[in-house]
């Protein structure tokens, strides 16, 4: 078992007093249902009011939250567009398509973060917008790291692009300097505006030259005096080499040049040029890579990363991936207050910086409170190959483990279930198990909804899911008396038995009511009638009527016959099978033929011989009306076997 | 369509309609209502693109659609009808039908009427799956198999034919003025006419052989007899209601998968012979919307027969 790292957070159940009493829980996919127990704390239990309810607490709200949905779907469509980049490709040449995914990611990111700050800004409810802004804050930091662990991992930038890509990230989650930019030079007199060297130090510190040289012009004009002093500083950041990865300059090439540029930044110092100006003086001091000018800017650098960074621009810039790890380390030991615990945020970027993977993933999973971010990340790792199968105690990998818990996360959202799908459909080894059991608990309320559910089986072949389905809907309808729903739902599912539970009741109804109900469907049954016997059964008897009516006696009567020689009928119904033959047996002329009527006979003789023995349970009227029945029964198929015989024996004249 | 602009809602929209442009008008509509389904709570939204009541003569509607009202609708809307200008009727998955009347002053929705329980089981609620309206009549169908017959005006029930299937009824559209048809999910056509007494159709259609659900229908703009449905494995199927029960053409709309077509109605131009990817058929002046996503696409459709 791994230990917890963190403290865990305590939700207070309202109405429930813990003190007193103990709480049951039960755990749900994503939530967990908490009530109270009868047992008390301490002492024997009291017999006194407890509270009645049952609570859902439920870890993650996000998903309720509808401008994160946009999140969620737009992730969704970029997670099946991933998996879908073919296989056959070398690994090497899928690296930009890589990188332009996790691009989408991060730009999906940043639009929902765009779209909560307005909202954010401009609702009245204080509640909502703290909650929004923390929300923002959150997304904030998740793009973060997403971006450093794609210029590290999936850019894999080598030596030399690496810092380029390192300065790229700072300069994109450091957005206020662009704004004092703008406030400063928008201003009457730029250059005495207060703020006006914080913006020039910034620009340099994020290695922004040329802004940093355009903006220092305007000083220089203020200052013709120093004007000797300003060119050189012009001139220094105007040499600074910058590394052009797709140059023909090599690394080493580059180095030299670098080294000459900062030698000469260093003899400026040393010649004291910058004395008279303590500004300039510090901007040359950076450039040359000064720790402690760097620190003394601390307010302007925000960050330990943003040092970091400026940090090796200026000292190392030809850093190698593989040092990161002391410079971070030593840079964030400089930088921060180390009496104070690292920020969850810190801990993560240091593993980052460390190449540590699974210490990244571990450390987001606890600090989020959902599985949205691990799952896409270590998805679009896995995909770069950057994962070793680290098997984890219950068989699957790192990746799968992450994308289930997402997926079942969203399966217990109104909506969004739909998504999860997918999800569960990219996980090869339980994504079949966990979306079979997860489909079937899907609240079905409408007709449309059970059909997209059933669409969703019949996709993926999830027979028996499929039929559990139909059932749930059959039942239904039979429950409300929807015969005919029913049955079409059954005959779906291809469920024979609830068909011929369907059909025994259709059949119970024309007993007791003389006609068919829902002859609509019955007549139109088509090929389904073959799914059960007693389906079948039922369409013969229901054409045997049709026969009746239309007078064509005689295919009715070898109809009804076949119905009882050919046992499609239940003996329960020969009963009323033969009281139907009652009135063909009574017509004036000779339907039944002499074998047709001795098969009736037999049939039933059959039927009584089975009660023999009167049962003395029944009331006397009943075995009266039976027996009374055969009576009748008997002498019709007497009387017209002796029509049969006498007609068939005639010889026409 | 040369731009095909989304807009992302955080609802799962389930009806779209345009609202009618009076007669005389030349203006393409620009306000459309959608419905939401399968939400923890559900609306009903108005929208409007480009200006409104301005439009442009080219028909080119660039920009967002712009959210004007919504309302909070009970259950899932399983359809949505403009009744007139102002009011929109809506079935809801709880059984009832409801008319909200849109204020344009104040670019607000309100309840106008609400049938509560129109359809329903003995003992449970049942979803009201579709409804036509002429106004003032609304003519609506639902999962208990009853077809009601409502006065937009009136509050009670105008006429309910019992019992009018066994099975679920999926769709119904006007044929006449009196007259119905209706489909249901044993892939039957009944018409309706509420001139007659009784709760028996006047005319059952189906296809013999196979009981495919239907799940939409249409009428033909011009020709009165002439129907369309969508049933559920992908197959639209023309019929004559004149002419008894064979359909006069069948068409596969969705070779690859069984998907429900929503059928609208479009006065447009006839066909060229270019196939584009099957999502959208045009057909003699009919505009095919699959899947709910609306593409361009024409194509060439034989009679038969």
């Amino acid at each position: 078992m791994e230990e917890v790292d963190v403290e865990p957070i305590t939700t207070l159940i309202p109405g429930i007093d813990f003190t007193q009493k103990h709480l049951g829980f039960v755990w749900g996919p994503g939530d967990i249902l908490v009530y109270e127990t009868k047992h008390k704390a301490s002492g024997t239990a009291s017999g006194g009011q407890g509270c009645p309810f049952v609570h859902v607490v439920r870890k993650d709200e996000d998903i309720y939250s509808p401008i994160l949905r946009k999140l969620f779907n737009e992730s969704h469509h970029i997670f099946v567009g991933l998996q879908k980049i073919k296989e056959e490709v070398p690994n090497k040449n899928k690296k930009p398509q890589f990188v332009s995914i996790s691009k989408n990611y991060r730009s999906v990111i940043r639009a929902c973060m765009e779209e909560l700050q307005q909202v954010a800004v401009s609702t009245r409810d204080a509640a909502l917008a703290t909650q929004y802004g923390n929300q923002v804050s959150i997304l904030l930091a998740v793009e973060l790291i997403w971006n450093l662990c794609e210029v590290l991992f999936i850019e894999a930038a080598p030596a030399g692009a690496l810092q380029l890509h390192l300065l790229d990230w700072v300069r994109l989650h450091k957005a206020d300097v662009d704004e004092k930019a703008r406030e400063v030079l928008q201003s009457e007199s730029p250059a005495e505006h207060s703020a006006f060297w914080d913006v020039a130090i910034s620009y340099v510190l994020q290695g922004r030259t040329d802004e940093a040289r355009q903006v220092l012009v305007k000083q220089a004009t203020l200052q013709p005096a120093a004007r000797a002093m300003f060119k050189l500083l012009d001139s220094l950041l105007m040499k600074m080499p910058i590394y052009n990865p797709g140059g023909t300059q090599t690394l080493t090439e580059f180095d030299v040049k670098w080294r000459h540029w900062h030698e000469e930044c260093d003899r400026c110092l040393q010649d004291n040029s910058f004395a008279s100006n303590r500004h300039l003086e510090a901007i040359c001091k950076i450039l040359v890579g000064d720790e402690d000018t760097l620190l003394e800017y601390k307010g302007l650098l925000g960050t330990w990363y943003h040092f970091l960074v400026t940090r090796l621009l200026y000292s190392h810039p030809t850093v190698k991936p593989t040092e990161l790890y002391y410079y971070a380390q030593s840079s964030m030991d400089m930088f921060l207050d180390t009496r104070s615990a690292p920020e969850p945020l810190d801990s993560i970027l240091l593993a980052a910086f460390e190449f540590d993977l699974h210490q990244v993933i571990k450390d987001c999973s606890i600090a989020l409170n959902n599985w949205w971010f691990v799952a896409h990340l270590t998805d679009l790792l896995d995909h770069c190959k950057l994962l070793q199968s680290h098997n984890l105690h219950f068989g699957s990998n790192l990746r799968e483990f992450l994308l289930l818990e997402y997926a079942s996360g969203l399966f217990t959202h109104h909506s969004l279930w739909q998504l999860a799908v997918d999800y569960f459909d990219h996980c090869p080894e339980f994504g079949r198990v966990y979306l079979e059991l997860q489909v079937e608990r899907v609240p079905l309320d409408t007709e449309r909804k059970a059909l997209k559910v059933l669409r969703i089986c019949e996709q993926r072949q999830m027979a028996e899911q499929v039929r559990s389905i139909c059932k749930i809907m059959a039942k239904r309808a039979l429950r409300n008396d929807r015969l005919g729903s029913a049955l079409s739902w059954s005959i779906r599912a291809k469920d024979a038995a609830f068909a011929t539970l369907i059909s025994e009741r259709f059949l119970q109804d024309y007993c007791a009511r003389g006609t068919f109900s829902d002859l609509d469907l019955i007549d139109n049954l088509g090929s389904a009638m073959l799914l059960s016997d007693r389906l079948t059964f039922l369409g013969q008897y229901r054409e045997f009527h049709k026969l009746y009516g239309e007078k064509r006696f005689n295919e009715a009567a070898t109809l009804l016959l076949s119905l009882m020689t050919a046992k499609i009928a239940p003996r329960s119904f020969w009963m009323t099978l033969l009281t139907d033959a009652l009135p063909l047996l009574e017509q004036k002329q000779v339907i039944f033929s002499a074998d047709q009527t001795y098969e009736l006979m037999h049939c039933l003789e059959e039927l009584t011989a089975g009660q023999a023995v009167p049962n003395n349970d029944r009331p006397m009227q009943e075995e009266d009306v039976e027996s009374t029945r055969i009576e009748l029964l008997r002498l019709a198929l007497a009387r017209n076997l002796a029509q049969a015989i006498v007609k068939e024996g005639t010889v026409e004249a | 369509m040369d731009c095909i602009n989304a807009k992302f809602v955080s609802q799962k929209i389930s009806k779209t309609r345009w609202r009618p442009v009076s007669s005389a008008s030349l203006h393409q509509p620009d306000i459309f209502a959608t419905g939401s389904w399968d939400n923890e709570d559900n609306k009903v939204s108005i929208w409007s693109i480009g200006e409104h009541g301005v439009s442009n003569m080219d028909d080119e509607f660039e920009g967002d659609p712009q959210l004007l009202c919504e309302y909070k609708h009970n259950g899932d809307v399983l359809d949505l009808q403009f009744l007139d200008q102002e009011r929109i009727v809506t079935a809801s998955s709880t059984g009832a039908v409801t008319v909200f009347r849109h204020h344009q002053n104040s670019q607000t929705l309100s309840v106008a009427q609400l049938w509560d329980r129109a359809h329903h089981y003995p003992s449970d609620d049942a979803p009201c799956t579709g409804l036509v309206c002429n106004s003032p009549e609304i003519v609506t169908v639902g999962e208990d198999g009853r077809v009601i017959l409502f006065r937009a005006d009136h509050k009670g029930v105008l006429r309910t034919i019992e019992n009018a299937d066994s099975s679920t009824i999926h769709a119904v559209t006007f044929l006449r003025t009196t007259e119905v048809l209706t489909v249901n999910s044993i892939g039957q056509l009944k018409l309706w006419d509420f001139r007659q007494q009784g709760n028996e159709p006047s005319q059952i259609l189906s296809l013999t052989g196979d009981r495919v659900p239907l799940h939409c229908v249409d009428r033909h703009p011009n020709q009165q007899h002439i129907v369309a449905t969508g049933g559920q494995d992908g197959m639209l199927c023309i019929w004559d209601v004149r002419q008894g029960n064979v359909p006069l053409s069948l068409m596969e709309a969705h070779s690859a998968e069984s998907k429900a077509l929503f059928l609208q109605q479009f006065v447009g131009s006839p066909l060229s012979s270019i196939k584009h990817r099957p999502s959208v058929h045009m057909f003699r002046g009919w505009l095919f919307v699959a899947l709910g996503k609306l593409y361009e696409f024409f194509s060439t459709i034989l009679f038969t027969g």
